[in-house]
């Protein structure tokens, strides 16, 4: 039997709890947000499908962003961290079997990226990027380092806080989320006008993760937890509309 | 006090910023080897059952500039209308693609296989479409689009049919401009600002 929160159609998006499009304080985002309101549509089996990753996309060190860029084993420098946590839906279910790719910048706030010449260093030991897909429970983790805050050109003295980008498919095409984790206690948040374009304290944040020194490895790494919460379906019990497929 | 709900709220976006390239599309941001390949190079594998087709286009900003930096991702059903796991699918269409805009004219190209329409729930027929996502520097949560096609019947579709001002229809349809070649450009703002879905 399938089960019946896979059947129905995808819970409309609060779109109060996500960023505002349009926030003059991150300028670029005034002439890429749109002005018009958004079409609402219940969902269809082309938002409700979605493409799936099996493991044997995974490389052994593809979510140890210590090592997979070394051309020689040394790992990359900086503060090491695990960084780890759970996919659930909107109904508290885990989504397993998902992909999570994640990308930042080194330990001195620099990405090793044509367009970034920070005045940080490149760590020859660091690409930057690593995935993993969620087990069979939704949990997922990665072994990295701390990521620098960086400047950036927006307001004449505006620096990113810490942070991670982070990519989660779920299994449908329109669960897709982007989003940043930052990291418990740095002043740099309150003052980053990425961050601020969430108006909902609350839901800023659930993008703070907190240190979590249950799963620090003594004298190895610290460890910080980000759990994402994706779309979920309506359960369709007491629907007697016929099934669209 | 009421009861709490027992469901929880999605995590809230973020935009996917300059350096998206790096952790979704590595190679192409020019860090080779850290995987063998990007993901999502082609949504189709040789021997893909239909006609073959190549969307052109570009993304462009509320000033008229084409993005330079827009990543996006498509997704779609074969020819018959099937999406991959579904049964009977055709196993050469996987239906998912990533691709960029050019980094010095903002031009993206998406060469696929033109879809089958996909009934929705209630049996009513969507003309063929290919859904669209579309993240980048300034977006602060990804845009969801589709592409149609302008020789297809479009006439009967329930999504463009909900499109209240007639005139937005048309930036939702892909041109021909040849045989097997579409330009669909995504305008972010502006005269004819592309409609995007909240569905
Ligand atoms: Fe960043």
């Amino acid at each position: 039997m399938k089960d019946m929160t896979d059947n129905g159609p995808l819970i409309p998006r609060q779109r109060d709890m996500h960023p505002v499009p349009y926030d003059p304080d991150y300028k670029t985002s005034v002439p890429r947000s749109p002005k018009w309101p958004l079409l609402s549509m219940e969902s269809t089996p082309s938002e409700e499908t979605g493409p799936r990753f099996g493991n044997s996309l995974l490389g052994p060190l593809d979510n140890n962003l210590i090592l997979n860029f070394s051309k020689d084993g040394s790992p990359a420098i900086g503060e090491r961290i695990l960084m780890h946590g759970r996919v659930l839906d909107e109904n508290a279910r885990p989504v397993p079997h998902t992909l999570v790719e994640i990308w930042q910048a080194n330990a001195g706030g620099r990405y090793r990226h044509v367009k970034d010449n920070y005045l940080a260093p490149l760590d020859p030991n660091f690409g930057g990027c690593g995935r993993t897909i969620t087990d069979a429970e939704g949990r997922y983790q990665f072994l990295t380092i701390r990521p620098g805050a960086y400047p950036w050109p927006n307001r004449a003295n505006d620096w990113r806080p810490m942070h991670i980008h982070i990519s989660v498919f779920g299994h449908s095409f329109g669960q897709r989320l982007i989003t940043q984790m930052y990291f418990e206690g740095d002043p740099l948040i309150d003052r980053c006008p990425i961050a601020a374009t969430i108006k909902n304290r609350s839901q800023l944040d659930r993008l703070v993760a907190p240190l979590d020194m249950a799963r620090a490895r003594p004298l190895d790494f610290l460890a910080y937890k980000f759990d994402i919460v994706l779309r979920g379906r309506r359960q369709t019990m007491f629907e007697n509309r016929l099934e669209g497929m | 006090m009421v009861q709490p709900l027992d469901t929880l709220i999605e995590t809230p976006s973020q935009t996917a910023g300059p350096y998206v390239h790096i952790g979704c599309i590595p190679t192409f941001a020019g860090l080779p080897g850290v995987y063998p390949q990007d993901l999502g190079l082609s949504p189709i594998a040789p021997g893909a059952k239909g006609q073959i087709i190549t969307i052109t286009g570009a993304v462009i900003d509320g000033t008229g500039w084409a993005l330079r930096d827009a990543m996006m991702e498509s997704w779609q059903p074969d020819a018959a209308g099937l999406f991959a796991g579904q049964e009977g699918a055709d196993p050469a269409v996987s239906g998912f693609c990533r691709f960029a805009a050019d980094k010095d004219s903002g031009l993206f190209a998406l060469t696929t296989v033109k879809p089958g329409p996909v009934p929705q729930r209630g049996g009513a027929m969507q003309a063929p479409h290919i859904s669209l996502w579309v993240v980048a520097r300034g977006i602060n949560i990804g845009l969801s689009t589709r592409i149609y096609f302008e020789d297809e019947d479009n006439s009967t579709d329930p999504l463009l049919a909900r499109i209240e001002q007639r005139p937005r229809v048309d930036t939702l349809i892909a041109k021909k401009t040849g045989e097997g070649q579409y330009r669909f450009d995504i305008r972010l703002q502006g005269d004819h600002e592309t409609v995007f879905l909240d569905i």
